[in-house]
């Protein structure tokens, strides 16, 4: 008796309908996942670890960078290069900030280890440029984000 | 030399660009008409030199390199790091901080084991469970990005704990993808385990027997599979699994079929451990003490993990400094692909894709 039920189900092909079933259940308009990229934004975590950025004081303008070279140290690929030089009272201000991003790999050491949260890697995640230099990013880059790529005809 | 149609031997090149190869695999097959002779496996073309990379880095400064070795499975390389760290400097994590790692741990095992499912079904001709699986795996990813802020190369643990706190709704969102999956993997299992193109191309085929998996040095879901139940989660527990209620699934032919059903049977416990864990989250603090500057005492270490892909070990020696003075890795889809020999001869060419693909290589790990 078993082996004709066995015998039946392979010739009626049982055992491919019922796949067919599944995939055939799975073509309901709620089941689509297709992003639609360029035109819906995707909504990427708050923690997010993508471009960096170089806070700046809300109200004074002020970088809020100490210049203590920490970032630099904590990271692994070396990429960070801080400029400063001394003022009148001996003290630390920044002058340049050199952020290789074509050498970064995001794994936010940098961020863990700033302790005036100056360095922060952000939720921007379009980081492509037509060039090489435009992979490394400056002070300026780096405190008002990346600047709009200019087309000329 | 001669074969037995009286015909010269045909040498077959397959990769580095072969779509089934995983990646950049190169085997060179010896083919007698259509039966595999033999095969040699040309590896290396992956070679970024971490383990020499480490000698360069303080301990922390590795941590990130380790999660682009198995790349599929980047939280279970960074545990396993972490784990041989804090062996040296003799610390532990805290308890809040190992229940995360089980979670977090168990839920990449998932996500390694669901895209090995949808790219062995590719290989075999299915091509719709791809899909299915990537958007069960999907999940997995938003989970590790709310929480560390990276899909695949998360960058997770710390050495002594964790880095992040869990973020709010972080238990909610476990429990609703235990709730959600477990009916998914039947689905895959309706899907394929009945079918009779499936099953023709997979039993019997790649035999393994537990005595040649010892021999070879596989482990994981591949010797469980040939019927030994080894898991370095229960015979040797770290993370506290051995607080957690869970099987080893076990096959017993050997075969290709047997390693699929044991990893679908694994994603199910895997299922249940997360349940067990994020029922009791404890509060407390989530990384150990004095973990600023890394230098541990001059010694040796070697702790494995339970990776998806096998036993996982990271052999690290200290010198007292703040980089390590040598770091080996025990990759298990290195170790494992050595079986693909053994495997492959007297089979068909087109078995060899479905046997490379029930190793489940990342050839990230291979050549590191």
């Amino acid at each position: 008796m078993k082996t004709v039920i066995e015998f039946l189900k392979k010739a009626l092909l049982l055992d491919l309908l019922e796949g067919l079933w599944i995939t055939f259940r799975h073509q309901h308009p709620k089941n689509i996942y297709t992003e639609q990229y360029p035109i819906t934004r995707p909504a990427v975590a708050e923690r997010y670890r993508g471009a960096p950025r170089l806070n700046i004081h809300p109200v004074t303008n002020e970088t809020l960078c100490i210049a203590c070279d920490l970032c630099k140290i904590a990271c692994p690929e070396n990429l960070i290069v801080v400029g400063f030089v001394r003022d009148e009272k001996k003290r630390k201000q920044l002058t340049t900030f050199t952020y290789d991003l074509s050498r970064c790999m995001f794994c936010g050491l940098c961020e863990d280890a700033c302790p005036v949260d100056a360095l922060e890697l952000t939720q921007d995640f379009e980081l492509a440029s037509y060039t090489r230099g435009g992979q490394i990013w400056d002070r300026q880059m780096l405190e008002e984000g990346p600047r709009p790529t200019e087309y000329r005809q | 030399m001669t074969t037995a149609f009286e015909s010269s031997e045909l040498v077959l090149n397959m990769g580095p660009q072969h779509p089934s190869t995983h990646g950049v695999l190169r085997v060179i097959l010896k083919l007698d008409g259509e039966r595999v002779t033999g095969t040699e496996c040309v590896i290396g073309y992956l070679h970024r030199g971490v383990e020499k990379i480490a000698e360069n880095r303080t301990y922390a400064m590795f941590a990130p390199y380790v999660d682009r070795m198995d790349y599929v499975s980047a939280v279970s390389n960074g545990l396993g790091y972490c784990l041989a760290v804090e062996a040296l400097l003799g610390v532990t994590a805290p308890e809040r901080a190992q229940v995360a790692r089980v979670i977090l741990t168990e839920l990449n095992r998932i996500a390694s084991h669901l895209l090995w499912l949808g790219t062995h079904a590719l290989d075999i001709g299915a091509i719709t469970p791809l899909f299915y699986t990537m958007r069960e795996r999907e999940e997995i990813l938003k989970i590790f990005e709310n929480y560390c802020g990276a899909r695949l190369t998360t960058h997770a643990f710390r050495i002594g704990g964790l880095q992040y706190q869990l973020y709010a709704g972080f238990e909610e969102e476990i429990r609703a993808f235990c709730a959600m999956f477990p009916p998914k993997i039947d689905e895959y299992d309706r899907l394929l385990t009945g079918n009779r193109i499936w099953r023709d191309r997979l039993e019997g085929i790649g035999l393994l027997t537990v005595e040649e998996c010892k021999q070879l040095g596989v482990t994981g879901p591949m010797l469980r599979a040939s019927g030994l139940a080894w898991d370095v989660r229960r015979a040797m527990p770290y993370s506290g699994y051995q607080n957690y209620e869970f099987e080893i699934p076990t096959g017993t032919r050997g075969d290709t079929l047997d390693r699929y059903l044991v990893r679908i049977e694994e994603m199910r416990q895997s299922v249940r451990i997360i349940e067990q864990a994020v029922a009791r989250i404890p509060e407390g603090p989530i990384v150990a003490r004095g973990m600023k500057v890394i230098k541990p005492p001059v010694g040796e270490a070697y702790v494995p993990i339970e990776a998806p892909k096998g036993e996982l070990g990271y052999f690290i020696v200290s010198d007292g400094t703040i980089n390590p003075y040598r770091v080996r890795v025990r990759p298990p889809s290195f170790l494992n692909l050595q079986a693909l020999d053994q495997m492959a001869r007297g089979a068909l060419v087109a078995d060899v894709v479905a046997i490379i693909g029930s190793i489940d290589c990342v050839m990230g790990e291979v050549d590191r």
